[in-house]
């Protein structure tokens, strides 16, 4: 059993192209397909819970400030330093699941979420393993 | 109220139940309802008998639970309580009911949940909190795990190499909760291993590889205390203060492997058993017999030939061998395999090549699948280069 973050991209600038019909931004969807949209993540979450695999959620605000230390006495915050090609990481899932083909087979499935038209998004999801712990045998 | 009695008596009356026929979820649900039965009643009236007491009662909730279903099938439930089984079947209870909760069609993570709720009696949010999953996801794990047993042909008592998988599983993944599962997947081996009636149950080749298995454990948990700095950090055997090493403990599993040995039944656990014990037997680590440990190897390998225990091997050939004969060993492994680069590292340092074995120690933290880990194997890198 391991732990997988999804990270949703949701919304990119680089990478391979968007297949066609999919990267209409949602607030051009028809409300019905937003809702249709909401209830496929959360009918996800519920069929990850029900299989024992799911462990938290979370969906983002879109706004973020990248913050860091940057010496005494100077402002910590500013807008990023990659304004240009910043990506939007809409939300966030952990799953605990029983190997790596399965982590990829639910990000998949998350990812085939509906969008404009009712036609899957595609959007990438990136999976990462979390460290585990070591084991006790070693030799 | 003795918690430790009522977890004792929770799975060899769960047992019972199973073996007698009855559906595994609704066993689990009346045992524990007889257990808060007690909980509420033992204090003022402690039965002579608990462990008939609470299969009495058992049965008396799976009747109440069956009202509803026709006289004939009250009558056929009730059969089943009747009469009180004899001692010598209680080995064969324990060992039937994690056969059970080790069935093949659960997946490992599933067969452990189980084995740690039904047979361990840990509650649901415990068994969550050591594995860091919400509660309820831990229940539908369970809950899952019980529909996929239910209904499935039994697996049979004498079947316990899954049911030792599991066990081996719980106790090796260095689970860090408020539950010590190490001390949790040693208590169930002990439990499972106590019967020495050889006239009942499983037979000579499954008792000696329960006492390996047992023995394995204890010889690893022995050095537990050695095993972290207080900060955390990874400390490998060869670093370890032997003098924080419990050595009662590895007497005792000594001396279980030795009666494991003398039934003259290999299997893996004993001889990983007999490896483990071959390290815990030496006062410094450059007392270690490495000659010996190989022998165990090369029959480790007959006998379990996976990459990781070939790939272990390497290490033992290397240092009783020398690290050119270890590192010949390692050719013919898969690079992909997981600690492939930490083990050419170790050896390539060994063999006086230290550009190479910083280099391959960068690239084993890279690969490195828990965070000691990578830090363990960076710290090594960083020693190399500063040289």
């Amino acid at each position: 059993m391991a732990k997988y973050l999804l990270l949703k991209h949701y919304n990119r600038t680089s990478g391979p192209d968007w297949l066609p019909g999919t990267n209409v931004p949602m607030d051009q969807w028809e409300p019905d397909e937003i809702t249709a949209h909401v209830e496929f993540m959360r009918t996800w979450a519920d069929e990850m819970a029900e299989r024992g695999e799911f462990v938290d959620g979370q969906a983002l605000e879109p706004a973020g400030t990248f913050v860091r230390y940057d010496g005494e006495g100077k402002p910590p915050v500013t807008d990023g330093p990659f304004p240009e090609t910043k990506e939007l990481i809409a939300g966030w899932m952990i799953i605990d699941v029983d190997s790596q083909e399965r982590a990829y087979e639910a990000a998949a499935s998350l990812s085939a979420a509906p969008g404009k038209g009712g036609r899957p998004i595609h959007e990438w999801i990136e999976v990462r393993p979390f460290y585990g712990e070591p084991p006790v045998v070693t030799e | 109220m003795n918690e430790d009695l009522l977890r004792e008596l929770t799975p060899q009356v769960l047992g019972v139940l199973v073996r007698r026929g009855i559906e595994f979820a609704a066993a689990e649900d009346a045992v524990q309802e007889a257990l808060l039965e007690a909980v509420r009643r033992w204090p003022d009236a402690m039965p002579d008998d608990p462990r008939a007491w609470l299969i009495t009662v058992a049965g008396r909730k799976m009747i109440d639970e069956h009202r509803s279903v026709s006289a004939r099938n009250r009558r056929e439930l009730q059969h089943h309580f009747e009469p009180d089984p004899g001692p010598t079947e209680q080995a064969d209870d324990t060992l039937l009911l994690l056969s059970r909760c080790c069935h093949p069609d659960l997946t490992p993570a599933s067969a452990v949940a189980l084995t740690l709720r039904a047979v361990g009696g840990l509650t649901t949010a415990q068994i969550a909190q050591a594995f860091l999953v919400p509660e309820a996801t831990m229940a539908q794990r369970i809950s899952r795990a019980k529909r996929t047993i239910d209904g499935q042909p039994f697996a049979r008592p004498g079947e316990v190499t899954a049911v030792l998988r599991v066990l081996y599983l719980i106790f090796n993944e260095g689970f860090t909760g408020e539950v010590d599962l190490a001390v949790e997947a040693i208590r169930l081996t002990r439990q499972l291993a106590a019967p020495t009636d050889p006239s009942t149950g499983s037979g000579q080749g499954a008792k000696a590889e329960m006492d390996g298995l047992l023995a394995l454990m204890l010889l690893h948990h022995a050095r537990r205390a050695a095993r972290r700095t207080p900060g955390g950090e990874l400390v490998p055997l060869a670093d370890q203060d032997r003098s924080l090493w419990d050595t009662a403990m590895i007497g005792e599993a000594v001396a279980i492997l030795q009666g494991a040995l003398d039934r003259d039944a290999l299997g893996e656990y004993q001889v990983q058993a007999a490896i483990a014990a071959l390290h815990d037997d030496a006062a410094r680590a450059e007392e270690t017999d490495w000659v010996q440990i190989l022998e165990w190897y090369d029959e480790l390998v007959r006998l379990s030939p996976s990459p990781m225990v070939l790939l272990n091997r390497a290490v033992a050939v290397g240092a009783a061998d020398g690290p050119m004969a270890g590192l010949k060993a390692l050719e013919p492994l898969d690079p992909d395999l997981p600690r492939y680069d930490a083990v050419a590292a170790w050896l390539q340092e060994q063999a006086g090549n230290v550009t190479e074995a910083a280099r391959l120690y960068v690239v084993a933290a890279g690969k490195a699948p828990t965070l000691p880990e990578n830090n363990h194997l960076l710290k090594q890198a960083a020693r190399l280069s500063r040289t």
